[in-house]
């Protein structure tokens, strides 16, 4: 391996929404540890490509989808991959906050619940976890006195920072975010922008997001996309300063979108 | 600044002949439809005055609480109160279930096909069939067929088989109402469907699920026809006074919607207010059941929030 890693490869990706094509051929190679920004206009497949990555596309009706994307070195659309594993390496955020309608401390172990077995939760061990957690997306002092409180009383900010916090006692691989900022204010903006930074060189985090500004703050790389189609994919600097191909250059300037 | 073509400041924003038309028929609609509304509570009202203060003569505790004697037209009601009690139980303890999980199941795991099209169809035409049809069914299928003979079971399951597409339609209505971005949730930490389901789904429309299978209880408790055809009796003399009156498997039982019917146009020689102090019980177990169900979901409500 010549010193880059990359955490997801895919390769001449197509999907269909029953008869639509939504992806066409797309190729891609995601960086470990880097901010990948998904850029484009409404209904270019941005989403669509992000839900391929923890195949959770499956689950909101037909899809078909051809190509294979390479998620450990491992193709996630072999037979024999197990959707829940993968998801507990893929984890996602979503535009508006979705913290389940329990305490801040069940929320945080969900996913611990949901993986491992009842005898091998230790009390301490859920604590630990809970802590961790909470500590790395700097909630714990906020928090650590009202982990008992539902989860779905808190800010929007707090309930995004929690949403995150959510996938880390998996050790994910890989963090998909869907657009983490757009239902939150400046300030809530700039925390959630700031954790990434926080974040970042752990996990591999790909971010979709409508806000050209925001992109080019958080990504080091980005991808731009149109109609299902893969059409540029850089350095964060070098697209926004010098765009390859021409649509990406009219889409960065707002001519369209 | 100064704006010309405004006409002046006094006449701004008076009212024309054309706002005082618009309010004139703003004020119609609102009594009519005011009117409307309380038509409906009106008859609710005539009705129970009528039926208690005609039943008053009939009412008393011993009216309650002893068995109906000479065919029913004296005595209390006792063991009406018992066989009605029985036919709901076990109705519900059947369908509740069943409707409860297979509105699960076409709500969290079946996808959109042909398949579940016949089933959502087959609901909603099974809660139009008129109760006396079931009756029919019942007593084909149940009565002879499954050799059970006219007994409390068949009466029960024929019931239940009336209220299992309410009980799924309500529960249905319960699930879909927990937002996708639980679910969403769930998914995307790897949660099986099940998992999301007991952890999540069910927990936050149980308020929902109960209230639809309670409300079905008044339903149970006041049908006449399928339970006549199906394992009520008339009169049924039977010994004691206490829960234990029959066997359920194999006994026929009384019961309040039936002993109604029967005392008021069959039996001769009644006292006038019997019919209506057994309307008066009848009517008090509906609203009471349906009194706790809205307690109930009141106080499951306060419970959740999001």
């Amino acid at each position: 391996m010549s010193g880059v890693q990359y955490s997801i490869t895919a390769r001449d990706l197509c999907l269909w929404y029953g008869k639509f094509q939504a992806l066409k051929n797309v190729d891609v190679k995601i960086q470990h540890g880097l901010i990948t920004g998904l850029i484009g206009p409404s209904g270019c497949g941005k989403t669509t490509l992000l839900r391929c990555f923890n195949r959770v596309n499956e689950r909101y009706g037909y899809v078909t989808t051809t190509g294979e994307i390479k998620i450990l070195n491992k193709n996630i659309y072999d037979p024999d991959v197990s959707l829940i594993e993968l998801r507990k390496s893929v984890g996602m955020v979503f535009q508006r906050p979705n913290p389940l309608p329990i305490s801040v401390y069940e929320n945080v172990v969900f996913g611990l619940r949901v993986h491992k077995e009842r005898a091998a939760l230790k009390k301490s061990t859920l604590n630990q976890a809970v802590e961790e957690a909470l500590t790395e997306v700097g909630l714990w002092k906020d928090l650590k006195d009202r982990l008992q409180t539902k989860a779905t009383g808190l800010q929007l900010e707090q309930q995004q920072k929690l949403c995150i916090a959510r996938l880390l006692p998996l050790k994910p691989e890989v963090i998909l975010m869907d657009e983490p900022c757009s239902a939150l204010d400046v300030e809530g903006a700039r925390a959630i922008e700031e954790l990434m930074f926080e974040l970042k060189g752990r996990y591999t985090m790909v971010i979709v997001t409508h806000n050209m500004a925001q992109a080019r703050r958080v990504s080091d790389e980005c991808i731009f996309m149109l109609l299902g189609e893969l059409i540029e994919h850089a350095r964060t600097e070098d697209m926004f300063l010098t765009p390859a191909n021409p649509k990406t250059a009219e889409y960065i300037e707002g001519r369209y979108g | 600044m100064t704006v010309a073509s405004n006409p002046s400041p006094r006449t701004q924003f008076a009212e024309t002949r054309l706002v005082r038309k618009k309010h004139r028929s703003e004020l119609i609609a609102k009594c009519f439809f005011g009117v409307m509304a309380a038509a409906m509570v009106i008859p609710l009202i005539l009705i129970v005055v009528h039926v208690v203060k005609q039943g008053m003569p009939s009412l008393s505790w011993e009216f309650l609480t002893t068995n109906p004697r000479l065919g029913g037209i004296r005595g209390g009601i006792w063991s009406a109160i018992v066989g009605t009690l029985y036919i709901v139980t076990i109705s519900l303890c059947v369908s509740a279930p069943i409707g409860v999980l297979s509105a699960v199941y076409l709500n969290e795991y079946a996808k959109e096909n042909w398949f579940t099209r016949i089933v959502h169809l087959a609901v909603v035409n099974l809660a139009g069939v008129p109760s006396i049809v079931h009756g029919l069914f019942g007593l084909g299928a149940f009565v002879y067929a499954a050799g059970m003979g006219k007994s409390i079971l068949s009466a029960s399951l024929t019931l239940s088989i009336m209220t299992l597409p309410v009980i799924i339609a309500s529960t249905k209505e319960a699930l879909a109402s927990v937002p996708v971005s639980f679910r969403e949730a769930c998914w995307n930490v790897g949660a099986t469907r099940w998992q999301t389901i007991r952890r999540i789904v069910l927990p936050n429309s149980i308020s929902g699920i109960l209230t639809g299978v309670i409300l079905q209880v008044s339903r149970t408790a006041g049908e006449t026809a399928p339970v006549m055809l199906t394992g009520v009796a008339t009169f049924k003399a039977v010994e004691g006074t206490g829960l234990f009156l029959y066997n359920p498997f194999t006994d026929q039982s009384m019961a309040l919607s039936m002993h109604l019917y029967y005392i008021a146009t069959q039996a001769n020689n009644a006292p006038p207010s019997l019919p209506y102090a057994i309307a008066t019980v009848l009517l008090s177990v509906v609203l009471l059941v349906n009194a706790s169900a809205i307690g109930l979901r009141a106080y499951l409500r306060s419970r959740k929030k999001w």
